[in-house]
């Protein structure tokens, strides 16, 4: 009668008692440059240590340089949160995988890279979009500061239970629709607060039909839903692609493991606090067109018209978005000319993500204007990547080819949209500012953006011609 | 943390549903390693030009808003990132309260943290709120978390919701790793019990 959530969360109780919140064991601590540093003079100042340097994992991606990677940092405030991080982890024993390593990348891209992400794990980090490791069945969420200090110090976190969410999504995806477009479908139909206070499950044929990789995008964007986390059940696809990982079980363990994450699935009769069904059969390929994930439409569908809304709050933020987005009302979405094209993030940066979007730029050349950039998850994948022929291709296209790092996903580094820009985006947050300050954020699937940079607009993926072979 | 049991003062109302992380601290100032100093940068491109010159009419900026430390805000405030950067800056800023019909989970729970109270009212009660603090010069706003009751100084009253423990907590200015460090012994003894049980879940390598 459990969920996948119950069983995790029943399995990591350390201490419960009535009227506080339970203190639950963390499996795996990932830290990243942006949200550590405070934790870490925390802990020197209490004189506290690190509990479990076994595991805690680290690696940079927010603020750093893609490009020019041997030469010292342009920015210095950056260098020093790098370099600080740098010594936290030397001074307290955490394994960092630093800019030098293959392994380097997106925190949530290298961990299940690595097969540091498990079934039946509870999982967090300092960064809101930790729920992509729930694509493994496990529990992960993003945590603050603080709360980052917390589990360095006691790896565990008091936590207060959330319901169940189920959503259901069945059928068969139509062609050229993606899981970018599955999540965004769903955070358009539930809001951006739909799921708040809620762990969501995703299930049904269209999800269990998934690669691990598209599992990961639509569990990753959970938050921008309002969800603590979001996760799928394990299946035979989620071992296939840990087997072998450098971190993951081997020979009896993996056994053990496989019989042991068999059991996380939700029982069948299950209770679920709410349910929400998706017909994925007649889905279409999504693009945003204001400036937050749950402000979205199809490709062959209009901008929305503000004064056709009765809440007042909610108009104004559509007239508001409007004029961010410089867009008016009822204007075709294919009409958007774009400028800029970013094809990365831990929603999209995935070897799949980088196979699909070669696959619409094979042939072609980036409109004149167009300004595309392609930034891997991690230098495993633009490994990859760059032995499957995906990187000439790109290059041969016009597309810079950038080092693993989350990049214009945030803007952090020196990837930024100038002022008006506007620009297609394979990532998952289009808030005004968001990839530079007046910059203009559309989110696309992988393929979207990869039409979108040939184009030089937005176009239906679905009439694609495709040119390879 | 510092504790909290009441606070009074002004308010400012900023009536927007969804105000993101990224609004309420901008990214280019998460690349400080300090935990203070975060004030001067909230609500950034609100408040300042690209160039850096003030924005008048921005409601933070008005002179009638220079001493606020309640925040009114439409729902769903602090959604976004994980950034604890978000509650720093506006504690450095000079509020303490931020009042909204809803809150992102992560910001509410970073709030508590640091120690700015996030208090959830109805819709209608946060737009009765903000109508005064807009309005009303003398306007001011009382936050009793001991009995979780907000008030006002026109007849006002309202309560709100607090987690029983989270509200322990703020009123005492418990530190919540201290707190967790008393099961240190039950830690260990989860710990020793996966060992023996299920030594399969260690990392390999
Ligand atoms: S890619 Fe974007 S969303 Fe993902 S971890 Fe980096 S900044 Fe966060």
């Amino acid at each position: 009668m459990s969920t996948t959530y119950d069983k995790i969360w029943d399995a990591h109780v350390v201490h419960a008692e009535e009227g506080r919140p339970a203190l639950l064991y963390v499996d795996l601590h990932l830290v990243h440059e942006v949200t550590s540093p405070q934790a870490f003079e925390g802990l020197r100042l209490t004189n506290r240590k690190l509990r479990c340097p076994d595991l805690t994992y680290a690696t940079v991606d927010h603020a750093i340089p893609t490009k020019n990677r041997n030469l010292p940092f342009a920015d210095p405030i950056a260098a020093k949160q790098v370099g600080t991080l740098r010594q936290n982890c030397k001074d307290f024993g955490v394994r960092l995988f630093d800019l030098d390593r293959i392994e380097q990348g997106i925190v949530h891209v290298f961990g299940p890279e690595q097969g540091l992400t498990r079934p039946g794990m509870i999982i967090v980090c300092g960064d809101s979009h930790t729920a992509t490791h729930g694509a493994f069945g496990s529990l992960a969420f993003g945590i603050g500061t603080s709360e980052v200090e917390h589990v360095l110090a006691t790896q565990t976190l008091p936590q207060t239970k959330a319901k169940n969410f189920l959503i259901n999504v069945e059928g068969e995806l139509p062609f050229g629709v993606t899981s970018k477009d599955v999540i965004l479908a769903i955070i358009n139909q539930i809001g951006t607060a739909g799921a708040t206070g809620y762990v969501i499950e995703y299930a049904g044929s269209t999800i269990r039909s998934l690669s691990v990789e598209g599992r990961m995008t639509v569990c990753n964007m959970s938050i921008e839903a309002g969800a603590r986390a979001g996760l799928i059940a394990p299946d035979s696809a989620t071992f296939e692609y840990l087997k072998g990982r450098p971190f993951s079980p081997k020979g009896d363990d993996w056994e053990r493991s496989i019989e042991y994450w068999s059991g996380l699935p939700s029982d069948p009769d299950a209770d679920y606090d709410r349910t929400v069904e998706l017909d994925a059969t007649d889905l279409a390929p999504y693009v945003t067109w204001g400036t937050s994930p749950e402000m979205s439409t199809t490709i062959n569908d209009r901008v929305p018209d503000p004064a056709s809304i009765g809440d007042g709050t909610k108009r104004r933020s559509y007239e508001r978005a409007l004029e961010y987005m410089d867009l008016e009302p009822d204007r075709s979405i294919e009409s958007i000319n774009i400028d800029r094209v970013f094809i990365g993030s831990c929603t999209n940066s995935r070897i799949e993500d980088l196979r699909e979007a070669a696959k619409v730029v094979h042939g072609y050349k980036i409109s004149g204007g167009v300004h595309g950039m392609v930034v891997p998850g991690s230098m495993q994948i633009k490994r990859q990547a760059e032995a499957e022929g995906l990187a000439a291709i790109f290059e041969d296209a016009g597309f810079e080819w950038r080092d693993a790092g989350c990049s214009m996903c945030l803007a952090m580094n020196d990837d930024v949209l100038s002022d008006g820009e506007r620009c297609a985006s394979t990532s998952n947050r289009n808030f005004e500012g968001r990839q530079g300050r007046g910059g203009r954020t559309h989110l696309v699937s992988p393929s979207m953006a990869a039409a979108a940079a040939i184009a030089g607009h937005f176009v239906d993926i679905r009439d694609w011609k495709f040119k390879e072979n | 943390m510092d504790k909290f049991v009441t606070h009074t003062g002004k308010a400012v109302a900023i009536n927007l549903a969804n105000i993101d992380t990224d609004q309420i601290i901008p990214k280019q100032f998460l690349k400080r390693i300090e935990r203070s100093g975060y004030g001067e940068f909230l609500f950034y491109d609100w408040r300042f030009t690209p160039t850096g010159e003030i924005i008048a009419d921005f409601v933070l900026n008005r002179s009638e808003s220079a001493d606020a430390s309640i925040l009114i805000s439409g729902e769903n405030f602090g959604c976004g990132s994980s950034r604890e950067h978000a509650p720093w800056s506006l504690l450095d800023y000079g509020f303490r309260v931020v009042i909204a019909p809803s809150f992102a989970d992560i910001f509410y729970n970073n709030s508590l943290k640091t120690g700015l109270l996030p208090v959830r009212l109805s819709p209608d009660d946060t737009l009765t709120l903000m109508e005064r603090a807009n309005s009303l010069p003398d306007h001011e706003i009382c936050v009793d978390l001991d009995v979780s009751i907000v008030t006002d100084n026109q007849g006002f009253a309202a309560e709100f919701e607090i987690n029983e423990f989270r509200k322990y907590c703020l009123v005492n200015g418990l530190d919540d790793i201290g707190l967790s460090l008393q099961y240190e012994s039950a830690i260990d003894a989860y710990e020793r019990s996966r060992q023996q049980n299920q030594p399969f879940l260690a990392f390999s390598s």
